[in-house]
């Protein structure tokens, strides 16, 4: 037997505590976040705010009814053509790439994983709107899908190299086609975790409200014609977190709570899919 | 390792064609993969089905020569596609980088360097100089990243050294659970409960510590340490995500070395399990700051969005993303929309030079054989 000296075992003692509390901060502010999320929400949250129209500004009442239409147009629109574009990019990346483009083409994705949001805005902006001459949920989708792309392929590329040459090589012998092989026999043997890439694509442009800014303008109204200024949930949050009337900081607060039960189903229901996919 | 792939016969219902085919896979050595799919009927496409058919066949038959070119047609179609997508983001890449370029040139050119030395923010005689902005950007970020880094790095020892993974796997998912959250709700959340906290903070604190400069001035609570509080809880998770990554791949002969030596776990941690991981926790702390530099709707919203450098961690100031967002709808002239696209074009080089190193060190780190993970 040995002794670890008193000043030693004091100071690890000290030190694993202060790594807990650490971890206890993280897990804490995600607690009171949510906490006050509900709590200051869930007054305001019934039925009149998801089916009515805002009121005329400083007349109680009223609802996000135009925004949530709004975000389901915009972000609707951006997973049906940027979801499709990112998994067939991470089809290339994952199959066909050779190892210079492939390089080329992963690292453009993960810088473009790190550009911020209000940089795609802009790059919305000044491609769609000034060519377009009209602020549209068109554009802010374009700009959420250009965020989703890279995501999605890198994220199917992963997967599919999760499934084993083994398998592609025992299509191949039958004689199959490998175009066939991948979209037959490779993609749906990855198909838990492309859904679970498509996911988080999906939970972040929900969330996303920089881009939208520059490209979808908001709007007070009831649209649904994607070439016109369209109102969304975070935009909407935005604005009325910063006006000076109480009945819409607590509806900011109720459509908080909304998005965040969207976004927080979605990421609890892929973690709980890749867990099983994993089979750990 | 087993694995199996059988396709059926295929059979003809009317006219359609439709194939059976069961594949399945596992992999039991190692408990790694473990994939299946049951029995499947799906409807094919009738050319398809002849082909295959033709291609057992050796390619005999009239018809199988006629269509033999068009098999390699839908290979390399398919192939076509997916690299057309693959190159989609370099080609996004680019045109963001070109289109950003084209309309920011005007400020460029009418301004030069000073655009980003200068402290003038005047669309009325349209004069722009971003200083200030890029001020508040790296002082938030910067004081951000000392609120997060231990904070971050710390939770991630406790997650990969400390606990079993019963403990460690949920206090992960809940702490990466805090980057899903959309930042106009973090926004809200600081402007309505962190900025009333830091206004007490500053009240307190201010009178007593009024001699350093940093602690001066009214406690107006939004402002630069309000918005660096707010940042850091928005980059404590990928700190601690890349960080608990990292540790993951210190080779677990290093620590059982150390610990075989007599060493603590902190003696442990400190003497090995760091100095191993240090590149990558570089990478990770510069992950971070690349998220906090452009950081825009959380920032806007606790900032004050006051265009003026001061010297107190008190005042309200701004930064390149709020400016931009804040400004954009008062945007009357094209020079004006070009000094804020300007401005983006900064940050965006800013991020992109940080991102860029950051990948290369945590790539170089995830390479290292022996790890944890």
């Amino acid at each position: 037997m040995y002794e670890i000296a008193l000043r030693r075992r004091v100071v690890d003692h000290l030190m694993v505590a202060l790594c807990g509390l650490a971890a206890a901060i993280g897990v804490g502010v995600l607690g009171v976040l949510l906490i006050h999320v509900v709590v200051n929400g869930v007054s305001a949250l019934t039925p009149a705010l998801i089916t009515s129209l805002p009121t005329p500004l400083g007349v109680e009442g009223g609802g996000i009814a135009h925004a949530i239409i709004g975000s389901a147009i915009i972000v609707g629109i951006a997973c049906v053509v940027g979801i499709p574009l990112g998994v067939g990019a991470g089809v290339y990346l994952a199959e066909y790439a050779g190892p210079r483009a492939g390089a080329l083409v992963r690292f453009t994705a993960d810088v473009m994983t790190g550009v911020p949001s209000i940089v795609v805005g802009i790059f919305g902006f000044a491609l769609i709107v000034t060519r377009t001459g009209a602020f549209s949920a068109l554009a802010g989708s374009f700009s959420l899908a250009v965020i989703a792309i890279p995501i999605v392929a890198r994220t199917t590329e992963e997967v599919f190299h999760l499934v084993p040459l083994e398998l592609r090589e025992a299509s191949l012998a039958l004689g199959i086609r490998r175009w066939r092989t991948i979209s037959s026999v490779v993609l749906p043997t990855a198909s838990a975790g492309v859904i679970t890439g498509a996911m988080l694509a999906l939970a972040r442009m929900a969330g996303e409200t920089a881009p939208l800014i520059f490209t979808t303008l908001g709007n007070n109204f009831w649209n649904v014609d994607p070439t016109r200024p369209t109102a969304a949930m975070t935009l909407t949050i935005f604005q009325y977190a910063i006006w000076p009337y109480a009945y819409l900081q607590r509806q900011a607060w109720a459509a908080s709570l909304l998005l965040l039960l969207v976004i927080l189903v979605l990421n609890v229901a892929v973690r709980l899919t890749y867990r099983s996919y994993r089979g750990s | 390792m087993d694995a199996y792939l059988r396709l059926y016969r295929n059979f003809i219902f009317g006219l359609f064609t439709f194939r059976i085919a069961r594949v399945s896979f596992e992999r039991d050595d190692d408990n790694t993969v473990r994939a299946q799919q049951g029995t499947a009927i799906r409807l094919v496409n009738p050319i398809d089905t002849r082909l295959t058919a033709a291609r057992g066949a050796r390619a005999t038959g009239p018809l199988a020569r006629a269509l033999a070119p068009a098999v390699g047609l839908q290979d390399a179609l398919f192939h076509g596609a997916a690299s057309v997508m693959g190159l989609l983001i370099v080609v996004l890449a680019a045109l963001l980088v070109a289109t950003m370029l084209e309309r920011g040139i005007d400020a460029f050119s009418a301004f030069g360097p000073t655009f980003v030395v200068t402290s003038t923010w005047n669309p009325v005689v349209g004069e722009f100089g971003v200083l200030p902005a890029i001020y508040g950007t790296i002082v938030s970020s910067m004081l951000s990243l000392v609120i997060a880094v231990p904070v971050g790095i710390g939770a991630a020892i406790f997650i990969v050294e400390l606990v079993p993974r019963w403990v460690a796997e949920p206090v992960s998912f809940i702490i990466e659970m805090l980057a899903a959250i959309p930042s106009v709700i973090i926004g809200l959340w600081g402007l309505y409960v962190v900025v009333p906290i830091v206004r007490q903070i500053e009240a307190f604190v201010g009178p007593r510590l009024s001699f350093i400069p940093l602690f001066t001035g009214p406690a107006y609570g939004i402002g630069l340490l309000a918005a660096s509080l707010v940042l850091a809880i928005m980059v404590l998770p990928i700190l601690t995500a890349v960080t608990r990554d990292v540790l993951r791949a210190v080779p677990s002969s290093q620590r059982e070395g150390m610990l075989a030596l007599g060493a603590t776990r902190w003696e442990t941690i400190t003497r090995v399990v760091l100095p191993f991981g240090r590149q990558g926790i570089a990478g990770a702390i510069i992950l971070a700051l690349g998220r906090a530099l452009g950081e825009t709707l959380a920032v806007s919203m606790v900032i004050g969005n006051q265009f003026k450098i001061s010297g107190s961690l008190f005042a309200p100031a701004t930064t390149l993303s709020s400016l931009i967002a804040t400004q954009f709808r008062e945007a009357d002239n094209p020079l004006y929309v070009s000094a804020l696209i300007a401005a983006g074009f900064v940050l965006f080089c800013t991020t992109i030079v940080v991102n860029v190193i950051a990948r290369l060190l945590v790539w170089r780190l995830s390479r290292v054989p022996g790890g944890r993970s």
